[in-house]
């Protein structure tokens, strides 16, 4: 703007100006505040249960809602609501781990593709193509069988499988920068090719990724749970919500529909919320 | 005609009103061609946007009238406005190939602006290849199914034009149209558009920064200021004798024609535009103005009027008295030549791009030396092959492999990758968008500081000193340090990067266009900065630039490129003064320079694909003086004409090339 002065406008830091949007967005407010929820009950779900989630009471099989059993109780008489509480656990160790380790790994290989372009790009390129091709479930489903189910093998599945689609995103991120100045000066002052994609790229792309994690976040639950009911993720007795719902689905049939209700809302709710905060991230961003 | 009376604008931000336009009252007669000129935040095209009521959000009119012909457009329903802008108002921005739908052929395009001025269907083509006809686009019927990525920007602006005046239009407003053109080519556009206006007898609000641009076109000429118009009068009289001082400061800021960095530092405008003009109680330029006296800190001087000159100063009158702004001292330059080496030894350089069949030489058989402490300009269309050669020069492209570069009397890898650290050091460059250049990310101390560590190898306390003398004898103030680039203003984002080049006490330092994104006034204070620091450490420069006047103030010799080879080289004095190559003729006569209209040598035709340049001599198919066969069938080679080394490459002996020219051309 004017002559030699500070311009006006952008006087504080770019990371006030993105809270400020975002604390003005309900829908990104009401999905962070659904998550923390979720978060909590991760964290303390043993302490605030009201009941021992693993007791089985062969007395109160079956259970409908009551207000001993807010939610009622599975086949073997297990307090459902206790059961929704602590569930939250593992379903929130292990998709947040497989979407950093995508994440992480994804974010490498594009800075490292998109940065050095040529062979390595040809190369890596089609493999991501190869893999993206297959049904993220496929692969996934695929490799536990190879692994065997736990839940280091589940983290590992989900994580590789997600690593290519991440590689694309940050790719395409690094190309448009690849071609600014400010790398052809670093490159002119003898930086590594370490040094320009960690420190010079990387702090402006971090855009993009943070957007990749919380929508991948979204997905990776979602794949959790889905693999925990296909019986090769999670393993009982976790009370986790997949689990849960691939144990007792076939009771719906007898009008046991509290076994699966309230587990299926747990999962949606935390899918929706980790949405909606990954779409408020978006607009803040792009804004 | 137009006639904008007490016209006041104001952007909201966070809740307040920050007035942008003030009390600006203008009028341009049917017909007439009006400019407005002033740098940039001082509500040029604020004004512009408002006239065609296209202000950005938060911006709106507080007050004021805008009549065309007696209409007010501000007074507009939805449906009037509409009409408006599609039959009596068009506008023509900077860059045409953001104005222009790049996935609808131009034929279309062009077509849709005449159905919206209510032609039946059928006509709409025909009058559009009419039209192209008219804005002398060669072969309507081809462009017509281009598109507009498939064009040159030149031939773009010409569409815009076209579509802009395909409707008998009132007004014409045009926003900095030629800023990104080359010389030859902005020389054309101009014509047309003074042609156009003559025939169609539409007033035009011309808005440009170049003073040279705006001496050519405009009748009338208003300077704006802060948001309000300071001078005003016939443009002749206004750029001869300025009655304010901000005007005189403008004009004295320009590099004239035949000024050069021997004749002493260019003069500049001290300090800054006032963000919040509306809290200065006097004048809003006392702050800068080397003539403030009491009375300018207090009152707010009134515009007033003197046969047809206006001016808003209280002392009009001995405006022209304005001290400098900068110190008149040449710089020394008394260290030259102490060496027996060249800083840069270049050979037989060539650069070749290959893909599959396609071969396109981008740089053929250059030949150069540059020793310490000068300066070689380069100059020529885009295209040419400038930034290639930086580009192989600093090792950012590999160059064909019999090319030879030496630095210090030793050859230089072609890589970066591969060179050594002191050889690294010693190239450096300052590109010409320092909003690229520099990293968004990192703040102005780790930017520096950064290329301090590796390219003179210091560390902690150390390295704090340095940066710290380095970013003084830049001046830039220590509280900058802080802060990223995108809080720093232009010409304190190109000092970083200038800081930056500087870091390793470089010997050759490229510098791309350094200005071409700047305001004179800051313009004025980057080349003293580069003359001062020359003269300081010795530095050579290449100094790549399209402005003329800008070359000829820093070089000492200069390459004219065209399609990838040197047409004329030699000292910049012999060049600029004579025999010229007919393109270098035709570069410099397409120069604008504030005495306006000189015999103007218009080159026809689009510069030639470098994939297939044309037999011969390259430059036949636009040549003023092309001879005939010889041209087609023979490139000459490039000859001395004389023992100060100034070379031309041209069949025409020196003689011939001093002369008339023969063979009819036009000359407008």
């Amino acid at each position: 703007m004017s002559g030699e002065a500070l311009t006006e406008a952008p006087a504080r830091p770019a990371q006030w100006e993105i809270a400020r949007l975002l604390l003005r967005s309900s829908a990104f407010l009401v999905g962070l505040a659904i998550v923390l929820f979720w978060v909590f009950c991760s964290l303390f779900g043993a302490e605030i249960a009201p009941q021992d989630p693993y007791n089985t009471d062969l007395l109160s099989q079956l259970a409908p809602p009551s207000a001993d059993h807010w939610f009622g109780t599975d086949a073997l008489g297990r307090d459902m609501f206790s059961r929704v509480i602590v569930g939250a656990r593992d379903i929130l160790t292990v998709a947040p781990l497989a979407t950093l380790i995508g994440v992480a790994g994804g974010a490498m290989l594009g800075l490292v593709t998109g940065y050095f372009g040529g062979v390595v790009d040809n190369i890596v390129g089609r493999l991501i193509d190869a893999v993206l091709a297959l049904p993220l479930l496929i692969v996934a489903l695929m490799a536990l069988v190879a692994l065997g189910p736990s839940n280091g093998a589940v983290i590992l599945a989900i994580g590789l499988s997600f690593t290519p689609i991440v590689a694309r995103t940050v790719r395409s991120a690094v190309l448009a920068e690849r071609e600014l100045d400010y790398v052809a000066a670093a490159r002119l002052r003898g930086e590594s090719a370490l040094h320009v994609m960690g420190v010079e790229i990387l702090p402006n792309i971090l855009g993009p990724i943070f957007v990749e994690l919380t929508v991948r976040l979204g997905y990776a639950i979602f794949t959790v749970a889905t693999l925990s009911f296909l019986g090769v993720g999670l393993q009982p007795p976790s009370p986790d919500w997949g689990l849960a719902i691939s144990e007792n689905y076939g009771l719906i049939g007898g009008g046991f529909w509290w076994t699966v209700l309230f587990d299926a809302f747990a999962i949606m709710s935390l899918v929706v919320a980790v949405n909606l905060v990954a779409d408020g991230l978006q607009t803040a961003l792009d804004a | 005609m137009l006639q904008i009376a007490n016209l006041e604008v104001a952007y909201r931000s966070r809740g307040r009103d920050t007035r942008v336009v003030r009390d600006l009252s203008l009028h341009i007669g049917r017909g007439e061609a009006y400019g407005l000129v002033g740098e940039s935040g001082c509500g040029k095209s604020t004004t512009a946007l408002a006239v065609v009521r296209y202000l950005p959000r938060g911006g709106r009119v507080l007050g004021g009238r805008i009549l065309l012909d007696g209409q007010d457009l501000l007074a507009l329903d939805k449906h009037s406005l509409r009409q408006m802008r599609a039959r009596h108002i068009a506008m023509v921005y900077q860059d045409p190939a953001r104005a222009l739908n790049p996935s609808i052929p131009i034929g279309r395009q062009l077509a849709e602006v005449f159905a919206l001025s209510g032609l039946a269907a059928g006509e709409t083509q025909d009058r559009a290849v009419e039209m192209l006809r008219r804005v002398r686009i060669s072969d309507p019927a081809h462009v017509m199914a281009r598109y507009p990525h498939q064009l040159s920007g030149g031939m773009l602006q010409r569409v815009v034009i076209a579509m802009a005046l395909a409707v008998d239009r009132r007004l014409l407003i045009l926003d900095e149209p030629t800023t990104g053109l080359d010389a030859t080519v902005e020389a054309e556009v101009l014509d047309l558009i003074e042609t156009l206006r003559g025939e169609f007898s539409t007033s035009v609000l011309f808005i440009g920064h170049n003073l040279g641009v705006i001496a050519r076109m405009c009748a009338r000429v208003g300077v704006l200021y802060a948001g309000a118009k300071v001078e005003e009068g016939p443009t002749a009289e206004v750029f001869e004798q300025p009655q304010h001082p901000y005007t005189v400061g403008l004009l004295r800021c320009l590099p004239r024609r035949g000024r050069t960095k021997r004749a002493g530092p260019l003069d500049t405008i001290p300090g800054f535009l006032a963000t919040t003009p509306d809290l200065v109680p006097g004048c809003v330029f006392s702050e800068r103005c080397g003539l403030a006296a009491d009375l300018c800190y207090e009152v707010a001087p009134e515009l007033v009027q003197f046969g047809d000159r206006f001016s808003r100063c209280h002392f009009h009158e001995r405006a022209s008295d304005l001290p400098r702004g900068s110190p008149s001292a040449p710089p020394d330059a008394s260290r030259r030549h102490t060496r027996q080496t060249p800083v840069l030894h270049v050979e037989n350089l060539s650069k070749t791009y290959s893909g599959g069949q396609l071969r396109v030489a981008a740089l053929r058989d250059i030949a150069f030396e540059l020793w310490p402490g000068e300066t070689l300009g380069l100059v020529g269309e885009s295209g040419s092959g400038k930034t290639t050669l930086a580009r192989v020069l600093l090792g950012l492209t590999p160059p064909d492999d019999e090319s030879i570069v030496k630095l210090d009397g030793e050859a230089l890898p072609d890589l970066a990758s591969r060179r050594r650290p002191e050889q690294l050091k010693a190239l450096q460059i300052v590109f010409q968008n320092p909003d690229s250049a520099l990293n968004r990310s990192h703040s102005v101390r780790r930017i520096i500081g950064r290329a301090l560590h590796k390219l003179a190898g210091l560390r902690g306390d150390t390295m704090r000193i340095r940066l710290l003398a380095l970013t003084r004898s830049m001046h830039l103030a220590d509280r900058f340090l802080g802060v990223r680039p995108r809080q720093l203003s232009g010409g304190l984002k190109q000092r970083v990067a200038i800081a930056r080049a500087f870091a390793g006490e470089p010997r050759l330092v490229v510098c791309d266009e350094p200005t071409s994104a700047l305001d004179v006034s800051v313009q004025a204070a980057i080349l003293n900065l580069l003359a001062d620091l020359q003269a300081e450490r010795q530095v050579s420069y290449l100094f790549i630039s399209h402005d003329l006047a800008v070359v000829r103030y820093l070089a000492d010799r200069l390459l004219v490129l065209y399609l990838g080879r040197v047409m004329e080289a030699g000292p910049a004095e012999r060049v600029f003064e004579g025999p010229h190559h007919p393109y270098t003729e035709a570069l410099f006569s397409a120069a604008p320079d504030l005495q306006g209209r000189g015999g103007r040598i218009v080159l026809t035709g689009e510069i030639p694909s470098a994939r297939k340049p044309p037999r011969g001599c390259v430059f036949h198919t636009r040549c003023p003086r092309k001879l005939g066969r010889v041209c087609e069938d023979e490139e000459p080679p490039l000859s001395l004409r004389d023992e100060e080394g100034h070379a031309i490459r041209c069949h025409l002996t020196t003689t011939e090339l001093a002369g008339p020219r023969t063979n009819a051309v036009a000359v407008l």
